[in-house]
């Protein structure tokens, strides 16, 4: 396999190329289905991959951010002459130098100003911005602006944001939502209400109530936020940057530069990670504003430090469940409550409210349910979206309470949610029927059948390894005080945009004949952030029209929108939007066959006809014209537009309606080794088994699955943002101190993978990323709690927490 | 900032004597955090790693010394069976490639409570080897950590060495974090056995201002072995004296609390650590008696 990499003469350095890839060995096909490599495998793994942080442009300035140090404060006065006398330095803009009338930007709420204007709300909030000839002269001149802050109390949590004399964090809101939520601090409400929960609740044998706490995780991808701004002859800006939806950027930053949207083009850099960090805009506008400010390229490359407060991250949440059961197992009714900590910006949190609220009981049967979901406005770090989007958290929680009432009832937890499970045909708490397969039983029958994996497995002829223990090289115990525990998790996530969001994918193909060979071109402005959606393209695109070679061009916003890369939603979307795009490119080239060949064969006009390894063929598999031959002088382009199912609101008062596109399912098995004496935890086995619909690259599927169980062991064990309650401030900024997994904490992760199709979906598939990031939580903390006998209703588990000092 | 570039120590002495603000960087994974942070600033940084000598060491008939610039990984392949404690906290430090630059020099020129090296240095025994240009002072290790982030080291000296008593019994390190490798200490413990002197030494990481020795738990301890006759009859410690001699480490402890861990925390783990390292090196200690006994008499 080689990967060719074209650049523009003209462009900047270190910008995106095609990426082209043909197969592997010439011999298989690399359609669907098959496990192709990645065309950007190589230059990733050898280092030459150009990501966002490298791009570089001839005589480009840097770009810093001043922000906040506090939490909630009245700006009183903002002082930038000595910033602006330093030399090197080209501009410093604050709140007063934006261009046009257009100054806040949002997902979906514009609350977020693009400067803190009078007001800070929260720690790390953009104040001012700076542009230098070096990164260091841009930083030292932002520490010579001299902000006076006047603090103001600040709101933490429910309590403190709703209380009587809460201060109010947006005080003039006027937003769609802020008509029905019950006060002004809470962003969303969305309550769920079908049948009788009270009346179920008098048939209940037993009823089993819990409190949760989930902790605020970070994205934490490696690739900090960076982007290049090019100030073009045209008055535009050409902007470079590592994002999830370029669309989306592009409606938030034009108006803000009081630009046409067509003058500010860009173009998807390397994007190193993104979990859904990337929705919300970083340094988009700062770069371009400033570049347009100084007429030079503005780079702007945030540190780790900064990337903390230059994303949202998952909404911490507080959860109160009831269940009823009846002895034979069955449950009676949920009462739920939901709470979100927003933070000082909506960013995603309404969608994420209902997401939570629509997906609370989880993948069971229970027809009487009272639910109720709501994000808050608080002084914390804004929060947003991150894989599994309010599904996480309401997960951790239920399969909590599942055990707990398993437990209560006797019975084995896994045939509990068994006896329960959902299935094609169930009935959603919103009314919506589920009309594709929901193998929820089965998939826990396959990860509980697989053998454990053997006990004591540190134990070597020459001593114990540790790095099979609790504790690993840190060498704190050699066995003593290990008990192993195993525990079983099983979720129910949405695929797509949901709630009647028109959600589409735009794909444009072209297929011509280059040297004698037909190629096919895929463009499409989806983002690849690591999903391996450039490798499912390229194996739509020969599946659908025979050819070897495919170029992957880079993704940017002179095709029409792929929609963001979230939700679970691209494969499914503007891989579809690719398979819609090439069958009807297909028809486009047999027409031409049938022009200039028709009149040879009468199976031109009478057969079902294919394009196969490079020749149009009839379904009997005879060959009748070479693809270079018909497209010999002629290509072939279309852009066509892909969408899925609509979907409805939810009812703001009884959350019923057809919300979501589809649903997917994982489940878990985790086996723990837990340090009862000091605390420490070390997973041995996390097993997944996860319904894929139909597996397009198998290898990816597997990785997609892995890296999410990796993601909800995190949380589960050692991932939080620690943000001080008394002033909100963010305490642990860095990856010192915010730890991720190291491959000492990452068990093997052995991967079931089902393919029942959805008949609803392009190839049956089922979108897969975010489902396993569920269940890997909660069977985490249940396999500790097995082997600790503690109760454990927060994540993650500190240490602190299991050895109760 | 000015870049010294020394070729030899004695360049390296004459530098730092005509530039007593130069911060020297030998691995640089301390100096350049703080750089890159803008913690500090210096006027001169002054670059160690063309001086050679400070990469070497050298195991001699009781003692090794060990060049400030030793990488962390050299230790936990060559020096096992001379500084088995020190190569156990070795291997516990940060990951391989920070294990391929950083050494023991650094972790002393930061002094950082944290630092890893430090327990087991406290509980081996040893001197740092700190040279100017008026010439060279042995400070004994217990002497040399003077509070968070402070060290003995006067502006015009540098560190050459650290020469370690080399291990005439078991020693043990184990650290706690929460995160199974790539962690800094939420707390560290570090024991050495030392038969020759029959005594016992002990080194507390991450749980007070600076490092420190555990002394009352140490007296302790080497009392209840003299007494019992442990150090000859080869019994195993009765589990009352390793209860308390854990309490004893507890309690010399002088924890906070913070985002790595509670102050109530870090005691009880210390404890944990202190009975369970106990119980390893003195197994190994018994177990080497009863095979020396075993040996059959010329
Ligand atoms: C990702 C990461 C993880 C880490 N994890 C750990 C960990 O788990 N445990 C741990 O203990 N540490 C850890 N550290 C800190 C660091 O690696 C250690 O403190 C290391 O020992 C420093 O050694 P160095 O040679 O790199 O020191 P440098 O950074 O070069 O220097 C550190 C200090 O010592 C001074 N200095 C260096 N040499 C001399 C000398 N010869 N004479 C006088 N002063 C001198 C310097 O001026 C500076 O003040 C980590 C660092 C990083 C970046």
């Amino acid at each position: 396999m080689t990967a060719h990499r074209t650049r523009a003469a003209t462009a900047p350095g270190r910008t995106p190329t095609s990426l082209t890839q043909g197969t592997q060995d010439g011999l298989t096909k690399g359609g669907i289905g098959e496990s192709t490599l990645r065309p950007d495998g190589i230059l990733k793994v050898t280092g030459e991959f150009a990501y966002s942080s490298d791009l570089w442009h001839e005589d480009m300035l840097w770009g810093y951010t001043l922000r906040s140090t506090v939490a909630h404060a009245r700006i009183a006065s903002i002082d930038t002459a000595e910033a602006l006398a330093t030399s090197g330095v080209y501009a410093v803009l604050t709140y007063d130098d934006l261009p046009t009338e257009v100054k806040h930007y949002g997902l979906e709420i514009r609350d977020t100003p693009v400067l803190a204007h009078g007001k800070v709300r929260h720690h790390g909030e953009p104040v001012a911005l700076v542009a230098a000839d070096h990164p260091e002269t841009a930083r030292r001149a932002a520490a010579k602006i001299r902000v006076v802050y006047e603090e103001l109390p600040i709101v933490t949590d429910e309590a403190s944001a709703t209380g009587p004399d809460a201060v109010l964090v947006h005080e003039h809101r006027d937003d769609h939502h802020s008509g029905h939520v019950p006060h002004p601090n809470i962003v969303h409400r969305q309550p769920i209400v079908r049948g009788d929960a009270a009346a179920a609740a008098a048939r209940a044998d037993v009823i089993v109530t819990g409190d949760y706490v989930f902790g605020m995780q970070d994205q934490a991808f490696l690739g900090p936020e960076s982007g290049l701004a090019v100030p073009a002859e045209d008055g535009g800006v050409d902007l470079y940057v590592a994002t999830q939806w370029l669309h989306s950027d592009l409606r938030q930053i034009a108006p803000v530069l009081g630009l046409p949207e067509k003058k500010v083009r860009m173009t998807l850099s390397g994007v190193g990670g993104a979990f859904g960090g990337r929705e919300d805009l970083s340094m988009q506008i700062h770069g371009c504003l400033l570049a347009l400010r100084t007429g030079k390229p503005v780079k702007i490359v945030y540190n780790r430090f900064e990337s903390f407060f230059g994303h949202v991250h998952r909404h911490p949440a507080r959860l109160h469940y009831e269940h009823g059961a009846t002895r034979d197992g069955r449950l009676t009714h949920v009462k739920c409550r939901i709470v979100l900590d927003g933070g000082a910006y909506a960013s995603a949190s309404p969608a994420v409210v209902g997401n939570a609220a629509s997906l609370s009981i989880g993948p069971y049967v229970v027809e009487d349910v009272d639910i109720e979901a709501v994000a808050l406005y608080t002084n914390n770090p804004p929060c947003g979206a991150m894989r599994g989007f309010g599904a996480v958290q309401a997960c951790f929680a239920y399969e909590a309470q599942m055990d707990k009432v398993a437990a209560e009832l006797g019975l084995d937890p896994v045939e509990f949610r068994q006896i329960n499970a959902m299935e094609q045909g169930t009935v959603m708490p919103t009314g919506q029927v589920v009309d594709s397969p929901a193998p929820v039983a089965e998939l826990l029958r396959r990860v509980k059948s697989r053998p454990l994996p053997p006990e004591r497995q540190w134990e070597t002829t020459e001593g114990a390894d540790v790095r099979a223990l609790p504790g690993g090289l840190s060498n704190t115990t050699h066995g003593e005080g290990v008990v192993r525990g195993v525990g079983y998790a099983v979720g129910i996530k949405n695929v797509g945009f949901s709630e009647g969001f028109d959600d589409y994918s735009t794909a444009r193909v072209r297929m011509e004949v280059i040297n004698g060979e037909p190629v096919a071109t895929v463009h499409t402005a989806m983002a690849e952030v690591g999903q391996g959606g450039v490798t499912v393209h390229a194996q739509i695109a020969r599946s659908e029209l025979g050819v070897t070679q495919v170029t992957i061009q880079p993704a940017d916003t002179q095709v029409g929108s792929a929609g963001s890369t979230s939700a679970s939603r691209q494969t499914y979307m503007t891989g579809g939007a690719v398979k819609n795009t090439c069958e009807a490119v297909r028809e486009k080239v047999l027409d031409i066959g049938r022009r200039k060949f028709g009149t040879y064969h009468p199976a031109w006009a009478t057969a079902e006809l294919l394009l196969e390894a490079g020749k149009v063929v009839t379904d009997g598999g005879e060959a009748l014209a070479d693809l270079a031959d018909v497209l010999e002088g002629e290509a072939v382009e279309l852009e066509l537009e892909f969408r899925h199912r609509p979907t409805q609101a939810f009812d703001l008062r009884t959350g019923q309606g057809n919300g979501h596109v589809q649903y997917s399912f994982a489940a878990h098995r985790a086996v723990v080794e837990v340090d009862t004496e000091l605390g420490l935890v070390k997973v041995v086995e996390l097993a997944c088994a996860q319904d894929v619909g139909k597996a397009l690259n198998p290898l990816s599927v597997v990785g997609q699955i892995q890296g999410g169980t990796t993601q909800g062991l995190g949380v589960a064990v050692m991932e939080e943002i620690i943000v001080d309650p008394v002033t909100a401030k963010v305490r642990n900024p860095s990856f010192t101190d915010y730890l991720i997994p190291t491959i000492l904490d990452t068990p093997t992760i052995p991967v079931d993978v089902l393919e029942l199709a959805d008949e609803h979906a392009p190839y049956g598939l089922r979108g897969i990323g975010e489902a396993p990031t569920l269940s890997s939580t909660p069977a985490v903390l249940a396999a500790i709690r097995q082997a600790t006998g503690l109760e454990l209703n927060r994540t993650p588990v500190r240490p602190e927490h299991l050895t109760g000092s | 900032m000015d870049f010294l570039r020394p070729a030899t120590w004695q360049e390296a002495l004459a530098a730092k004597a005509e530039h007593p603000s130069a911060v020297p960087i030998a691995g640089g994974t301390d100096v350049m955090v703080e750089i890159n942070f803008d913690h500090r600033r210096p006027e001169y940084l002054m670059d160690l790693n063309r001086v050679a000598e400070l990469q070497e060491w050298e195991v001699g008939e009781d003692t090794v010394t060990l060049g400030a610039s030793v990488p962390y990984s050299r230790i936990m392949e060559s020096l096992r069976a001379e500084l088995p404690g020190l190569a156990l906290a070795a291997h516990t430090v940060a990951s391989p490639q920070i294990r391929n630059r950083g050494g023991v020099g650094g972790n002393l020129g930061t002094a950082s409570p944290a630092g890893d090296a430090h327990p087991a240095l406290l509980a081996g025994g040893g001197e740092v080897e700190a040279v100017s240009v008026r010439g060279t002072r042995m400070i004994p290790i217990d002497d040399f950590y003077l509070g968070v982030k402070r060290n003995a080291l006067a502006p015009d000296e540098l560190i050459r060495a650290v020469r370690l008593k080399k291990a005439t019994g078991p020693q043990q390190f184990s650290k706690v974090g929460t995160r199974n490798a790539m962690v800094i200490a939420v707390c560290a413990f570090g024991i050495a056995l030392h038969p020759d002197t029959r005594t016992v030494r002990t080194g507390i990481g991450s749980a007070a201002p600076t490092p420190i020795r555990a002394t009352t738990a140490e007296e302790f301890l080497t009392a209840a072995l003299e007494e019992g006759g442990f150090w000859d009859n080869g019994k195993a410690v009765p589990p009352a004296v390793a209860r308390q001699f854990a309490d004893l480490v507890a309690g010399a402890a002088n924890p906070i609390d913070d985002v790595r861990g509670t102050a109530s925390y870090r005691r009880h783990a210390l404890a944990v650590m202190a009975r369970r390292t106990l119980g390893w090196t003195w197994e190994q200690y018994r177990g080497k008696q009863q095979d020396e006994r075993n040996q059959p008499c010329a």
